[in-house]
């Protein structure tokens, strides 16, 4: 098949057919590597949509209920969350499938779009697997071309399962064949986005953050953009391809041509791509990297210094997200309440932690949903310390004069202390927002004190972490199970009647449910007492194993 | 004077492989040790339990006259270390990472950091991960050798160097032993291990199958010999002491047993001598007869 390729490429110098060559080996070579990893991508976007189809009319059985629904899209933090918000006067399941599953599958398929290019295009340059691959008789483009071949076939998957989820489940065909599309569409628009950063920097994660800060900034553009104009979309959200799948409007007015936008950015981003890659090397970049520090900031002089150092980005972004969170949820306080007066279900849900006012119960819920994700960071974190492990970065330092309770120790108080400044943001945003929405500033402290009350089970996570790294290392990842189950019992807990010593298992379900309820400093106490112990038998345990273990 | 590295009867276990089987080895104060075998042999193992990142199962591990993993800390004030695989903060320039091994060390003496980086020709401003694999281990020897350590331990420090940074890390060690330094060396480069090392162990399975000078070590080995004599000279094969001997165009060609070699030449003489050339063994054929030749150790000895 080469020499065919080759002659022509000889034929003419400027002839591009051989830069080709080996698409469709690649192309059947990068499918066989992700096939699992496209399979549960197409899975898990493509039937979960559908999934929900069943709880929702379980949860909103009659047109009253859903109509009470529909008044809680509307407020302004929903809209930020989920969209414009199209049908709303006439709620039905699949207008709810739309406006409040439609953009998060959008999101998740831009994610996997973007993983999947920059996984085949610049990380295999990176790592020096494509020099390999290029040596052999294959073409300039060959690599980039089988890369977006991959990504068409995961969003068609992803897009088709959706289709047929939900018309089995019920919806009209059509719509649901446009949800599938419109889902596929913008999947592609960041496979090429991703196409296009891949070539700018020589470095994977600095090619998949660029990706991603595009998808941010379209989230953001139709976020104000639908705030502000709310009926007929604003020009800012015109600006975003993710507004362009919502303007699809299925489920309610169909309309095709947005998704015409999206195919026409989908192509431009590629050729662009293909453009520059048709201009620079081999693992090279057009983005030159920059120099960093030739010496060591003085500060960097120690474990502590080292590991916050090493926590600083994701604390950042971490701290970033748990903000814009808490200022959703604040914002939501004013509609919220109204909604809950009148649904005795959805009150329950909110109401779980005790108490009588309605809104101090719905904020305490919500921060009790932010500690969770906090405890998630704080498992995240104590992984990042057992992958300085894994990768051989920790040995030289403990060969220093370092010893294990003093790097390990630094280590978690790095989480710690990161956990309580999240901790404290999220108090933040839901009291500002809150008190701005209500007009009563002593919102701030006390949401900001009721976020902190979260500490002792946040630390009792980081706690049952520590002590699976100091004792049985290979299974740590067992620690996610705590913050699963207890956001298990905080979600549904109610819904389900759990059994009270079933939810007493939850950390969580200790928290005084502030401001709902009085503090009550007992559990507190206790909870402290035993994140202390276990956070220490982690130190011990890890000053007796061997490393690495 | 007390030994810096004495090891005996070392084991270590990992679940079902024993990867340390009573290893035996004893390096003195200001000596460069080399420390040879195959992969997988243990070498690393070894030095992570030199280092108290791994606990010993039995037997003795003295360094610098302390134990390694109850005195951690303050045995690490006096130890350097270069390990085989450099794994650097893919965030961190390399400039950093070696200013934060420096300080946790206690400090350096900026012009002699300055001095090595500029002797190894390592560029410190670029982040960790953008560095190959030599620059990588640049790093970890300009932190190592920038340290007033009185032991060095390195474990196969110039795999990834060019042969001119070799040539510049091998005048780092002589320096290192000129100042009553002790060097750890583990390597597979052998001319390297020859040229720098003053005494040699070399294990095999976790256990130690050869450990002295290289003087030592040279003495219990072949040398081979290629001679061409006036009269018929297959008689040699009879004597005792020579190995694997061939004729090729007229001259012989066989190995010596180094105990044998003066009664061999006294035998040759008398058939009277044409040329001769001898060559020493070399590190390499000592270390292919005890890993090459599975028979040899089989059969349980030398000879």
């Amino acid at each position: 098949m080469s020499t065919g390729a080759v002659r022509a490429a000889g034929r003419s110098p400027r002839t591009q057919v051989g830069a080709f060559v080996g698409t469709s080996t690649l192309t059947r070579f990068t499918l066989r590597l992700d096939r699992v990893r496209i399979l549960v991508w197409a899975l898990v976007l493509g039937v979960l949509p559908a999934s929900f189809l069943p709880a929702l009319e379980d949860l909103m059985p009659t047109q009253e209920d859903r109509q009470l629904r529909a008044e809680l899209i509307r407020g302004p933090a929903a809209v930020v969350m989920s969209g414009p918000g199209y049908g709303l006067d006439d709620y039905t399941y699949g207008a709810m499938v739309a406006n409040e599953i439609g953009l998060l599958a959008v999101v998740a398929a831009a994610i996997m779009s973007i993983l999947l290019v920059v996984r085949h295009t610049r990380t295999e340059e990176e790592t020096g697997r494509a020099e390999l691959v290029r040596a052999n008789v294959v073409g300039r483009r060959a690599g980039l071309t089988s890369a977006l071949i991959s990504a068409v076939v995961a969003n068609l998957a992803v897009g088709l399962l959706l289709t047929v989820g939900l018309t089995a489940g019920g919806l009209g065909a059509v719509d649901s064949l446009a949800f599938g599309a419109g889902v596929a569409a913008v999947g592609l628009v960041f496979a090429g986005v991703a196409a296009l950063t891949a070539q700018l920097s020589e470095h994977a994660r600095a090619s998949t953050g660029l990706a991603m800060a595009f998808l941010g900034v379209s989230f953001a553009l139709r976020a104000v953009g639908d705030v502000t104009e709310l009926e007929s979309g604003s020009p800012l959200t015109w600006l975003s391809p993710l507004g362009w799948a919502q303007a699809t409007r299925v489920f309610v007015d169909l309309r095709w041509w947005p998704l015409a936008l999206c195919l026409g950015l989908a192509v431009l981003t590629t050729a662009l791509a293909f453009l520059l890659l048709g201009r620079r090397d081999v693992g090279a970049g057009l983005v030159r990297p920059r120099p960093g520090r030739a010496a060591g900031h003085p500060l960097l002089a120690g474990p502590f210094a080292l590991t916050f150092r090493l926590h600083r980005a994701g604390l950042t972004a971490w701290g970033v997200a748990v903000l814009l969170a808490g200022l959703a949820f604040g914002a939501l306080t004013d509609s919220v309440a109204e909604a809950l007066v009148d649904n005795e279900l959805l009150a329950r849900t909110v109401m779980a932690g005790g108490g009588d006012d309605l809104v101090d119960g719905f904020l305490a819920a919500m921060l009790g949903y932010l500690a969770m994700a906090v405890g998630a960071y704080a498992v995240s974190s104590v992984l990042r310390l057992r992958a300085e492990e894994t990768s051989g970065r920790l040995e030289p330092l403990l060969a220093a004069p370092v010893s294990r309770w003093r790097w390990l120790g630094a280590g978690l108080a790095v989480s710690a202390l990161n956990c309580v400044v999240l901790l404290a943001l999220a108090g933040l945003g839901t009291g500002v927002s809150s008190a701005v929405v209500t007009g009563d500033d002593g919102l701030v402290p006390a949401l900001l004190g009721a976020a902190l009350a979260f500490l002792p089970a946040v630390l009792l996570i980081a706690g049952v972490a520590a002590l699976l790294l100091g004792l049985a290392p290979k299974a740590l990842g067992l620690a996610w199970l705590v913050v699963a189950y207890a956001l298990l019992v905080g979600l549904l807990g109610p819904l389900l009647n759990l059994p009270a010593a079933a939810a007493d298992l939850s950390p969580f379900s200790h928290v005084p449910a502030l401001p709902a309820v009085e503090l009550a400093l007992a559990p507190l106490v206790w909870l402290t007492g035993l994140a202390l112990v276990s956070l220490l038998a982690g130190m011990a345990g890890f000053r007796r194993r061997d490393v690495p273990a | 004077m007390t030994t810096a590295i004495d090891i005996h009867r070392l084991s270590k276990s990992f679940g079902a492989v024993r990867a340390l089987d009573e290893l035996e080895m004893t390096v003195r104060p200001g000596e460069v040790a080399g420390f040879l075998g195959p992969n997988g042999a243990g070498k690393s193992t070894t030095i992570r339990v030199l280092l108290g990142l791994l606990r010993a199962d039995s037997g003795r591990v003295r360094v610098l006259g302390a134990d390694p993993w109850a005195d951690a800390v303050e045995l690490h004030r006096r130890i350097a270390y270069v390990p085989g695989d450099v794994n650097l903060w893919p965030g961190l320039t390399g400039g950093e990472a070696i200013d934060l091994f420096c300080r946790l060390r206690g400090g350096v003496d900026p012009r002699r950091r300055a001095a090595l980086v500029e002797r190894f020709e390592l560029d410190p401003t670029k982040k960790g991960r953008t560095y190959s694999k030599g620059n990588r281990q640049k790093v970890a020897l300009v932190a190592a050798l920038a340290s007033d350590a009185e032991l060095l331990v390195l474990d196969e420090p110039t795999s990834g160097l060019d042969p001119l940074m070799e040539v510049v890390f091998q005048q780092c060690v002589a320096e290192a032993k000129a100042e009553g330094r002790t060097v750890l060396l583990s390597s597979h480069i052998l001319a390297e291990v020859e040229k720098l090392c003053d005494t040699v162990t070399i294990i095999r399975a976790g256990r130690t199958v050869r450990s002295g000078t290289l003087t030592e070590l040279r003495h219990l080995t072949r040398t081979s010999i290629t001679v061409a004599t006036e009269h018929d000279g297959t008689s040699v094969a009879a004597l005792s002491g020579v190995h694997d001997l061939r004729e090729r165009s007229g001259t012989l060609v066989f190995d010596v047993d180094n105990d044998d070699l003066d009664r061999v030449m006294r035998h040759l003489a008398g058939l009277g001598i044409r040329s001769l050339v001898s060559s020493p063994p070399s590190l390499e054929e000592l270390f292919l007869r005890h890993y090459g030749d599975e028979a040899a150790l089989a059969g349980g000895g030398r000879r």
